[in-house]
């Protein structure tokens, strides 16, 4: 548990530091969105990387919770706070009802009820103009505030989001080294020996997608907030693919893989910008690298990796 | 204590089991035998919850408990152990225990992500109460090991101390003995009358004669499906129709 803490005030540590690295609004707003992915992955990871159970349709719960959030602010002056709360408890709520027969499915017919669901509700925001604005999207949402304190620049939305961050990895730590995480592995490995040891695998399948669908929402809100504005472009299927990669890029079942693997797919297109048109043939190549040789992520992959090269060297010199 | 009556189990057109009654006694040790096919494991699966049956009931002191899901089965002590292991691979074994104390624990997602007071002491009796059940088994000095990386025979140590961190009233075993040497097997006998002498009750479907006739206070007999036979083991070894199911005369 002392290296965990470690580990974590390492991040927090980072975290801090890095507005006194970065000066300019440009990579801050790039990390505001790190933030917010990592978020989306840690959620994601709670359901894939933990239970073993795939989602192809989180751009869906991200959507909702930034178009819930944004009507409520943009078109019925409710307080943004509130909204938030309102959004995540609501897309928490949808993804329960919803969990309960979608989730007795599995692998490959799962992926395609949890696809079927996240290109509903991008039908949803592009379809039902008059509330959500349609393809063009919805705007005027305002920023969060503080009392007089309102996050409205690059720097200020960074310290906001990145608390958000921590928090829920803080979090997603401490259930995944509890008797909930345990359950959850529990279930990936054998589902017939977690049953059979009392643990009732239906129910928690659908309350850690619950969960998942509530830090999602809690994180489009506040991608709504920051950006003010919304589309339909956002929350497509591409980014739900992009999400699961980022797990597994990152690791699954590891949170800090997930911090990972969001902030490189995050930060690779905007590294890869100089190469122009070229940058979606290396993202490809880094991905169908990293799935063939690190099945266990960047985080497991680079340490056996070194570790791998070590012993050869030393063999050499003998 | 519990009931097994008139069980049939059909799959498609296939009678795995047929009008199968029998009781088993508490604190007795029962052994389940049979020739290949004879229904063992499905009667297994249907006690255990997995299935459920065409026909029949199933009563643990008088309460009914055929439709019941092996989660529900957990709560009222009733657990069971796979003839493949049926580790949690990618966790230690010392994991593996601490889930087998799952019913034994409360604390939900919230409580276990905010990490309340109340969370880390349970959590730390859990810790310490799945060190004895693999101390009792005697796979204590693994505790740390990955479960997958274990050999066979330590697994289905590690199987048997995950169940019985349930502090069930009835432990299930499937062939616990298929796989191991003779001396791990001469272990495991005496692992069985340990289980029995802290007054848990032990059922095994087993295909070792020597172990079931060593460990065993009562036997039934299953041949394609049906009861054949049910007594003590000198009884069985004497039965005549066993002894024709079992040299292909039947």
């Amino acid at each position: 548990m002392k290296r965990e803490l470690v580990k974590y005030l390492l991040l927090v540590a980072a975290a801090v530091s890095m507005p006194y690295f970065f000066s300019d609004g440009y990579m801050m707003n790039v990390l505001v969105f790190v933030g917010i992915n990592t978020m989306l992955a840690v959620a994601l990871n709670l359901l894939l990387g933990f239970a073993g159970q795939i989602s192809l349709g989180h751009a869906g719960f991200f959507g909702l919770g930034a178009y819930i959030s944004g009507v409520l602010t943009a078109t019925h002056q409710v307080n943004p706070w509130l909204a938030m709360l309102i959004a995540a408890i609501a897309v928490s709520f949808l993804a329960f009802l919803i969990g309960f027969p979608i989730l007795k499915l599995k692998g490959h017919y799962l992926a395609m009820a949890t696809l079927g669901l996240g290109i509903i509700i991008y039908i949803v925001f592009n379809e039902a103009v008059d509330i959500t604005g349609g393809p063009s999207g919805l705007s005027g949402i305002p920023n969060l505030a503080l009392g007089s304190l309102v996050f409205d620049n690059d720097v200020k939305n960074y310290c906001l989001v990145w608390t958000f961050t921590i928090v829920t990895i803080l979090l997603a730590v401490n259930l995944a080294h509890s008797r909930i995480g345990r359950a959850l592995r529990a279930i990936h490995d054998s589902e017939v020996a977690a049953r059979v040891m009392g643990v009732n695998v239906r129910l928690l399948k659908v309350q850690i997608f619950a969960l998942s669908a509530f830090i999602s929402a809690v994180a489009g809100s506040l991608y709504a907030h920051v950006m003010t504005f919304a589309a339909p472009a956002s929350f497509g299927f591409h980014f739900s693919v992009e999400l699961v990669t980022m797990v597994i890029i990152g690791g699954l079942g590891s949170i800090y893989g997930s911090l990972f693997g969001a902030t490189l797919l995050t930060l690779l297109p905007e590294l890869l910008r100089t190469f122009q048109d070229y940058d979606i043939i290396i993202y490809g190549l880094i991905l169908i690298l990293v799935t063939m040789f690190m099945p266990g992520g960047l985080v497991q992959g680079i340490p056996s990796l070194l570790g791998a090269l070590l012993p050869k060297k030393k063999e050499g010199r003998g | 204590m519990l009931a097994i009556q008139g069980i049939t189990q059909v799959f498609g057109g296939l009678t795995a089991l047929d009008d199968v009654t029998f009781t088993i006694n508490r604190n007795d040790i029962t052994g389940v035998i049979g020739p290949n096919g004879a229904g063992k494991t499905t009667l297994f699966n249907i006690i255990s919850g997995i299935y459920t049956p065409t026909t029949g009931t199933i009563s643990l002191d008088g309460r009914n408990i055929t439709k019941f899901p092996p989660e529900r089965l957990a709560a009222f002590g009733m657990v069971r152990t796979f003839q493949n292991i049926e580790l949690f691979g990618q966790m230690t074994v010392l994991e593996n225990v601490m889930v087998g104390l799952h019913t034994k624990s409360r604390c939900g997602i919230i409580s276990c992500a905010f990490k309340m007071p109340w969370h880390l002491h349970e959590e730390r009796r859990i810790r310490e109460t799945a060190h004895t059940w693999l101390r009792f088994c005697g796979i204590d000095e693994l505790a740390d090991t990955t479960a997958a990386n274990l050999p066979f025979g330590k697994g289905r140590l590690l199987e048997i101390a995950r169940a019985l961190a349930l502090e069930p009233q009835i432990i299930f075993m499937d062939e616990p003995a298929a796989g191991l040497n003779s001396r791990e097997t001469m272990g495991l006998a005496d692992l069985i009358r340990k289980i029995r002498d802290r007054g848990i009750t032990v059922v095994l479907v087993e295909h070792d004669m020597e172990l079931v006739m060593d460990v065993c206070d009562r036997i039934l007999v299953l041949n394609l499906g049906k009861k054949l036979a049910e007594g003590t083991p000198r009884e069985i070894q004497e039965n005549p129709a066993v002894i024709a199911a079992y040299l292909g005369e039947g």
